[in-house]
């Protein structure tokens, strides 16, 4: 098939012709390769050793079933594919030629409905009622659209920023408007703040170099200790009016990174930080001073302190040798001192380089809880966006494993926040067997009163060649109730599904693979983003098109979990917009609950399967008679609660049942 | 704000497809050669300031690589070792990048190899940003423990810095950073490193207080 696409002139068009044939073929035999694989030889990955090919690869699943795969459209082939936005039963595919909208009201054969030519990198693609947005951050993109991009170092045809179209006839998309920032847009959120419901907001992200304030003015490279205006250290967030979205503009540029100087956690290697704790103890208990740095705690000297206990004594116009008050004084004191001290810059700032992070790579807002999570430069923050238009840091946290902040998800009850690490960009093989397990992973934090604690790495866990670019990807979760679990691109280390309901132990449950796009050298593939939508998984693949998957049922996954999933329905869908996940009173979710107290023995097997007839004898009935069987079993499951060995899921499906019984007509 | 959406010509329509329906994956760039006629002579896909990033990232690279790869043998902590083991093992991977990136357009490729970088009287046209002299990595490799922390910080944070230079060099020249694979990978470096400098800086003022210490 590579050779087949390299076929130059008159022959494209059959090339095509076999590629699309071929994968029809992939597609119809996925299933018995899937069943086949559904339980791998022990010691054995069936990831490792897939064959190599663009579009006939081999391919290795697990708990997952590929029900599609459909190529690019003409004018996208051979270009990347990148992230994907979802409304009512069309999923927008970003292409850095532009994006292309699928109608997936049949997920086994979606039709596209357009592909629409706007060259732009990435083409990150958000939606919100009749409105599309899409990011321009590299240099060749245009106002115009056209394809011939722009060569001028300085251009006023260039488009860095957000694009924003009509699509009230998804069809025929309409060129609005567009925002053009300094930066370019590398990513964007779509913000939706329910107290203002006349605008919508937009978060730009961008990790680019500041263009020239001659192409857009205003537009400072200087750093802003020489430069207020600086672009960099700050995002930008762009008001959308719903009733004139030609008039969107930047309305605030936070700067949510200033004195960014708490003490990261989980920085330092574990035996620094043990030997250091040790040596401040040591010196404390002889009475010495001792501060705390990016979570280390060091031994401050006679000579640092000496001075400063005399200025002590200075302050309240004192004379001769400090006191027990003055040491007491200067102690209470001297971690702020310290913290000063090291927050400042500590070596030269040339070429507007400063500590911290100078841009977010990607914001995950939960509008619900009203929290984001950052992903930006070597940090993840936690921002307060109760106003959207003035988000503000309110944690932050760092990490000695992870090389570049990528991107951000909440579990849905918001008590956990995973950060994935895009070390190597994107572009670069990091799942290799000597690539260590934290590096290019997820990390995950538990999430309680705004401090974010660091848990455990999560890394796609088979090994990759080297010529498949791989590391932490964009993911979604897939609303299994009682549960965290999702889903996960790994670039050509293919698709993950995780959970991480327990935060220290996070486990794969199922995956998806393909060999190399090519044997000999890396090319660029793989999933950038995996995504559950109502029901199924969609998978932008790089260079293969739109991958959609159904999730299988087995020992990790039951059934009456995926239907209780299946339930949760969206009208429309951007990841980085997270939804709070709602479940309709139905028997699917009581079932999904004891499902998994029979799974965990949360509860005694007995009564797991006197509670099934029971759920089985109030299905049958109707009415009044079904509501009062139903409200008997939640009674009852009060009392189990007591003695069970998972209480909390216990009560949960006690509150599972007794909506089930009031949801009765 | 308002822009019209202009129609797309025949024209540009055919010169997306020809230059991207043959790469063999995602790659907005063909290989050279064999190319199909054209309504219109193809635009140039990158520029001599592209060439010359590529090529001199390459040589600023491979003296990180050399000098990181010095933390076990150089007594330096395990913080810095991680830091190092990660900048040996990132930077390793995006000099294949870049050699592959001009291998498959026939540029000349650079060597990886350091040591013509390492030595004292070397030509001074290979001396990218931020590179150390001779004179500074003689100091540094005589360095043991924590005094090679320090150095190994102040040195590759004036490297990283070099290379913030470079890219900011690149889009400053007509035509350049243009190319995908080159905006790209030039967008990484300028994030990945301005990312690290902030973690050398904190690494940094840490030891500058330890060293207080009696």
């Amino acid at each position: 098939m590579e050779s087949a696409l390299t076929v130059r002139g008159p022959l494209r068009s059959l090339s095509l012709a076999i590629a699309v044939f071929s994968l029809a073929a992939c597609a119809s035999s996925s299933s018995s390769a899937g069943e086949r694989l559904s339980t791998p030889a022990p010691g054995k990955d069936a990831r490792v050793g897939l064959r190599a090919g663009l579009m006939d690869a081999g391919q290795a699943a697990w708990n997952l079933r590929l029900v599609a795969n459909t190529p690019p459209s003409e004018k996208f082939v051979g270009v990347t594919n990148s992230d994907l936005s979802f409304i009512g039963h069309y999923v927008i595919q970003g292409n850095y030629n532009g994006f292309e909208v699928w109608d997936i009201s049949n997920p086994a054969r979606p039709t596209l409905k357009i592909g629409y030519l706007c060259p732009a990198s990435q083409s990150d693609v958000s939606v919100y009622r009749n409105l599309l947005f899409v990011s321009g951050e590299g240099m060749g993109g245009r106002l115009d659209c056209g394809t011939q991009g722009v060569h001028d170092s300085v251009s006023a045809e260039r488009l860095r920023g957000i694009r924003i179209f009509d699509v009230s006839d998804i069809a025929n998309p309409k060129y609005l408007a567009n925002v053009q920032t300094c930066r370019g847009s590398h990513t964007h959120t779509v913000v939706i703040d329910p107290h203002d419901t006349a605008n919508v907001y937009i978060y730009v992200s961008g990790s680019a170099p500041v263009r020239s304030p001659n192409e857009l003015p205003g537009c400072v490279k200087a750093p802003p200790d020489s430069n207020p205006s600086s672009a960099l250290f700050r995002i930008e967030v762009i008001k959308v009016p719903l009733a004139a979205p030609q008039q969107a503009a930047i309305v605030s540029s936070p700067r949510i990174f200033d004195s960014l100087t708490e003490a990261p956690r989980h920085a330092e290697a574990p035996e620094d930080i043990a030997a250091a704790a040790q040596a401040a103890a040591a010196a404390r208990a002889r009475g010495g001073f001792t501060a705390s740095v990016s979570g280390m705690e060091y031994v401050l000297p006679p000579q640092f302190i000496g001075p400063m206990l005399d200025s002590v004594v200075r302050t309240r116009q004192g004379t001769g040798a400090p006191t027990g008050a003055d040491s007491a004084a200067l102690r209470a004191a001297i971690q702020g001192i310290v913290d000063a001290l090291v927050g400042a810059t500590p070596s030269g700032t040339k070429n507007g380089v400063r500590p911290g992070p100078s841009q977010c790579h990607d914001i995950t807002v939960y509008p619900a809880i009203g929290l984001a999570g950052g992903a930006c430069g070597g940090y993840g923050l936690l921002l307060d966006i109760r106003d959207a238009a003035n988000p503000r840091r309110i944690g932050a946290v760092a990490d000695s494993n992870f090389s570049y902040w990528h991107s951000a998800t909440f579990n849905n009850d918001g008590t956990k926040l995973l950060f994935s690490d895009e070390w190597g960009g994107g572009g670069a093989p990091k799942c290799r067997a000597t690539d260590k397990p934290e590096w290019g992973a997820d990390a995950i934090f538990t999430l309680a009163d705004d401090r974010m604690t660091f848990q455990s790495y999560y890394k796609m866990p088979a090994p990759q060649t080297q010529f498949e670019n791989c590391v932490a990807h964009n993911g979604s979760l897939i609303p299994i109730p009682g549960r965290d679990i999702m889903v996960q691109g790994w670039y050509q280390g293919g698709i993950s599904v995780f959970d991480w309901t327990d935060p220290a132990h996070p486990k794969e449950i199922a995956f998806f693979d393909r060999g190399p796009v090519d044997s000999t050298k890396l090319a660029s593939g793989g999933s950038w983003s995996a995504y559950w939508y109502n029901g199924y998984i969609y998978s932008s693949e790089i260079a293969r098109g739109l991958d959609i998957f159904e999730l299988k049922a087995g020992p990790l996954v039951s059934q009456n979990e995926i239907d209780a999933a299946k339930l949760v329905h969206l009208d429309f869908f951007n990841t980085q917009d997270q939804p709070k996940l709602v479940w309709p009173a139905s028997f699917a979710v009581a079932r999904a609950y004891l499902d998994q107290l029979a799974r965990s023995n949360g509860l005694a097997a007995p009564r797991v399967a006197a509670l099934r007839r029971a759920l089985e004898r109030a299905e049958k009935l109707s009415g009044q008679p079904r509501r009062d069987a139903l409200t008997q079993v939640a009674r009852e499951l009060d009392g189990d609660a007591q003695g069970a060995g998972d209480q909390a899921k216990v009560r949960m499906l006690a509150t599972a049942v007794t909506d089930l019984a009031n949801a009765q007509p | 704000m308002k822009k019209p959406l202009p129609q797309l010509g025949v024209r540009g329509v055919l010169a997306i497809i020809v230059t991207t329906a043959f790469s063999p994956a995602a790659q907005a760039q063909t290989d050279s050669g064999g190319s199909p006629p054209s309504p219109r002579p193809p635009r140039p896909p990158y520029t001599a300031a592209d060439v010359h990033f590529m090529s001199g990232m390459i040589l600023h690279h491979a003296q990180a690589v050399v000098i990181a790869g010095w933390a076990p043998t150089h007594g330096a902590s395990q913080s810095m070792r991680a830091l190092c083991e990660r900048i040996v093992v990132g930077q390793r991977d995006e000099i294949a990048l870049m050699q592959r990136w001009l291998g498959e357009r026939h540029e000349a490729v650079p060597e990886a190899d350091a040591s013509h970088t390492m030595m004292p009287g070397m030509d001074p046209s290979m001396m990218m940003p931020g590179m150390l002299t001779p004179e500074q990595l003689a100091e540094l490799d005589h360095a043991r423990g924590t005094e090679f922390d320090r150095l190994f910080l102040r040195f590759m944070i004036q490297h990283h810095q070099g290379a913030i230079t470079m890219v900011n060099q690149l889009f400053g020249s007509q035509g350049a950073g243009e190319e995908e694979g080159v905006f790209r990978l030039a967008s990484n470096i300028y994030a990945d490193q301005v990312t690290e400098i902030g973690r050398m800086q904190r690494m940094l003022a840490v030891l500058v207080l330890q060293e207080r210490n009696p």
